[in-house]
C-alpha cells in the first residue's frame, strides 16, 4: 500500500477510535493536546529524523503561531486569517535566521535555536502591553463548534476540538510523509547520512536544511495556533525553552524517523503527566533521564524497536 | 564617566565567568569533539553547594573546596554514564545526550535543594571599594583574577604537563594517541573533570555577586556559547576574550538600552558572528573531518 495511504487510514483510525471510547469532556482535552503535540512534534521528525538536525527553540516558533492568533484578532484580523499569518511569520522568520546557520555544522543550529527560542520567550514575558507578560492573555475569536453547527452537528466544544486537532495531524502526517518519500525527502536523508557526499550528488545542502528548518517551524506554529484556540487562554509558556525540550523528547522517545514515532512519543509524553501525578515534581528528571535513556538504549527510539522486536520474534 | 566606568567594571565581572564557562566549554570541545550543552549546570551545582554547606555553617573555604569536588564528580559521572557509553555516536545524538543530561541535572538540583535563589556573603566581605568615581565590590576582583588564574593554569597544564599533553594527544588523534601510550580513556575523564571543576569554581565565585537558583544553567551555557563563538570555537584566548567582550557588551547593553533586553545581547552577538564571521575572532577557518 501508498505509505501515505497507509499512514492516513491508521490515523484517521485512531483519531475515531479516539472519540468513540472518550467517556468525558475531559478525555477529549487530553486528546486534542495528544494531536496539537504530534503535528509540532511531526515538524521536528522532518528536521530531526529525516536531515538529522536539533533544533532548541522550536517553542519559539510554536508561540509566534500562538501569540499571533491571540493578538491579531484584537486588531480586526479574523482568526484563521490570523493563524496562517503566524506560521507564514515563523516560516519567514526561520528562513531567515537557518540560511546563513546551516552552512555550518549542526551544532550551531542546536545553540543559534536555543538563543531564538529564549530571545521569543523574552519578548513574550516583558512585552506585556501586547502580550498579557508573564500572566498570558486569553484568546478571542473563533470556536469549533460553530464549523460543527455550519453542518448541522451540535457538538460540544471540546469534541469539536478533537476532531479539528485530529484533521490537521493526520493531513500534517501525510504530508509529511509524501515530502519524505519525494525526491527533496530522499535529498534529506542523503544529507543525514553524510553533507559531503550529498552534495558531491549535487544536492544544494544548505538549501535543502534550511527548507526542511522552515517547514518544521510552519508546524510548530500552526500546532501553537491550534493551541491558542483550543485553549482559548495562553501564557508565554508555550515558547519556554522547556516545551523546547518536551518536543524533542517526544520525537526522540517515539523515533524521529517517523510520523508513528511523533504519534507514540507525543501521546506517551501528553499522557503521562495526566496519569502520574508526581510528573510535575520529577518532569525534569524524567524528561532528561529519556532522552539520555534512549539514545543510549535504542538510539531510534520506540517505535522501530518495537518493530525490529516485533520482526524477530515472527521469525 | 564614571558611569560608563561602572558599566565596565560590571561587565568585566560577568565577563569574567562567562571566559571561564567558555573555557570549560573549549577543554571538553578540544578534546572530544562533544559541545556540552550541560556546561552551565556545572556552575549551579558549584553556586548552590557552596551557598548550601556555608548556610549549614561551614567555613567559607572548606565549602568552595567541597563545592569543585562536587562539580568534579558530576563531570566524571556525566562522561561516564551518559557519553562514554554512546561513544561512536552520531553529532545529533551526542546534543541530545548533552542536552537531556543537563535537564536531569536541573531537576535534580531542585530536588537535592530547592526552588530557591540564593547567595552569600563575598569572601572579602561585602563593603564596596572606591576608585576614579565607580566602585567594586570586592568579590568582583576575586572573579576576575579567579578567571584569569584559571586561564593561566589551564594554559600551563595543557603545554607543560604529561596529563595535559595526553589530553592533546588524544584529541588530536585518539588511535594514534593509544598507540603511542596514552591511556586516552583516561585523558577524556581528566577533560571532563577539569571542565566541571572550572565551571562549579566559576559558580562558587560568581555566586555572592550575580546569585544562583535550580534552572539558570541554560541561560548560563548560552553566554558561554556566545563567548565560545565570538571568539572563536577551539581557542582558549579566544574564549578569555570572547567572555570578556560579551561580558561588556550585556552591561553596557543593560546600562544605555533595556535592562530587560541584556541577556539577548548574548544571543544578537551569536547571529552577528554567524552571518559575518563564523570562525569567531581567534578561530581558524571552520573545517569539519569527514
Amino acid at each position: 500500500m501508498n505509505p501515505a495511504l497507509r499512514t492516513f487510514l491508521i490515523l484517521a483510525a485512531l483519531v475515531v477510535a479516539g472519540a468513540l471510547i472518550f467517556p468525558s469532556s475531559y478525555y477529549y482535552r487530553v486528546g486534542t493536546l495528544v494531536w496539537i503535540n504530534t503535528l509540532a512534534v511531526t515538524g521536528i521528525v522532518v528536521l530531526l529524523g529525516y536531515v538529522g538536525l536539533v533544533s532548541l527553540g522550536h517553542a519559539g516558533f510554536f508561540a509566534i503561531g500562538a501569540y499571533a492568533t491571540a493578538i491579531l484578532p484584537s486588531y480586526g484580523v479574523p482568526s484563521v486569517l490570523a493563524a496562517i499569518l503566524g506560521a507564514a511569520g515563523a516560516g519567514l522568520l526561520a528562513a531567515i535566521v537557518g540560511r546563513p546557520i546551516l552552512r555550518l555544522s549542526g551544532y550551531y543550529l542546536a545553540i543559534a535555536t536555543l538563543g531564538l527560542g529564549m530571545l521569543i520567550w523574552m519578548v513574550l514575558s516583558k512585552e506585556a502591553w501586547l502580550t498579557g507578560g508573564p500572566d498570558g492573555m486569553t484568546v478571542m475569536g473563533a470556536n469549533a463548534r460553530d464549523l460543527f453547527k455550519l453542518v448541522g452537528l451540535n457538538l460540544r466544544s471540546a469534541e469539536s476540538w478533537y476532531w479539528v486537532t485530529g484533521t490537521f495531524a493526520v493531513l500534517g502526517a501525510v504530508l509529511a510523509v509524501n515530502l519524505g518519500n519525494s525526491p527533496w525527502g530522499r535529498a534529506l536523508r542523503a544529507i543525514h547520512d553524510s553533507d559531503v557526499a550529498a552534495s558531491s550528488l549535487g544536492i544544494d545542502v544548505a538549501k535543502a536544511k534550511s527548507m526542511a528548518f522552515t517547514i518544521s517551524a510552519v508546524y510548530a506554529a500552526v500546532a501553537g495556533a491550534l493551541l491558542a484556540l483550543a485553549n482559548g487562554y495562553i501564557t508565554p509558556e508555550v515558547g519556554g525553552f522547556m516545551h523546547s525540550v518536551e518536543m524533542v523528547t517526544m520525537a526522540v522517545l517515539g523515533g524521529a524517523a517517523s510520523v508513528f514515532g511523533a504519534l507514540v512519543g507525543a501521546l506517551i509524553l501528553t499522557a503521562l503527566p495526566q496519569v502520574l501525578t508526581v510528573f510535575a515534581d520529577y518532569e525534569h528528571m524524567i524528561l532528561g533521564a529519556v532522552m539520555v535513556l534512549t539514545m543510549i538504549l535504542m538510539r531510534r527510539g520506540l517505535v522501530p524497536a518495537l518493530v525490529d522486536l516485533a520482526k524477530r520474534r515472527r521469525k | 564617566m564614571s558611569e560608563l566606568l561602572q558599566f565596565l567594571v560590571s561587565g568585566v565581572t560577568v565577563g569574567a565567568i562567562y571566559a571561564a564557562v567558555a573555557l570549560g566549554f573549549t577543554m571538553i570541545y578540544n578534546a572530544s569533539g562533544v559541545v556540552n550543552f550541560a556546561q552551565g549546570e556545572f556552575v549551579v551545582i558549584g553556586g548552590l553547594t557552596a551557598a548550601f554547606l556555608i548556610a549549614m555553617g561551614v567555613p567559607v573555604f572548606l565549602a568552595a573546596v567541597l563545592a569543585v569536588v562536587a562539580g568534579t564528580v558530576v563531570g566524571i559521572l556525566l562522561y561516564r554514564l551518559a557519553i562514554r557509553p554512546a561513544r561512536e555516536a552520531p553529532l545529533v545524538s551526542l546534543i541530545i545526550i548533552t542536552i537531556g543530561a543537563s535537564i536531569f541535572l536541573r531537576g535534580a538540583m531542585q530536588m537535592v535543594f530547592d526552588k530557591q535563589i540564593h547567595r552569600y556573603d563575598g569572601f572579602s566581605g561585602e563593603t564596596p571599594l572606591r576608585f576614579a568615581g565607580a566602585t567594586i565590590l570586592p568579590q568582583s576582583l576575586w572573579i576576575i583574577f579567579g578567571s584569569f588564574a584559571v586561564f593561566v593554569f589551564l594554559a600551563w597544564f595543557m603545554s607543560r604537563t604529561r596529563a595535559g599533553r595526553g589530553i592533546r594527544a588524544t584529541a588530536s588523534n585518539r588511535l594514534a594517541a593509544a598507540l603511542v601510550g596514552i591511556n586516552t580513556r583516561w585523558a577524556m575523564n581528566l577533560s571532563f573533570a577539569l571542565s566541571a571543576a572550572v565551571g562549579a569554581l566559576a559558580g562558587v565565585l560568581s555566586t555572592p555577586v550575580t546569585f544562583t537558583s535550580y534552572d539558570v544553567g541554560v541561560l548560563i551555557a548560552l553566554k558561554g556559547f556566545s563567548a565560545t563563538m565570538l571568539g572563536g570555537v577551539g581557542s582558549p584566548q579566544g574564549a578569555l576574550v570572547g567572555g570578556l567582550l560579551i561580558g561588556l557588551i550585556e552591561s553596557l547593553t543593560a546600562g544605555y538600552i533595556s535592562s530587560d533586553y541584556k541577556d539577548a545581547a548574548a544571543f544578537i552577538v551569536i547571529l552577528v558572528v554567524l552571518f559575518v564571521r563564523p570562525e569567531g575572532l581567534f578561530g581558524k577557518k571552520l573545517t569539519e573531518r569527514v
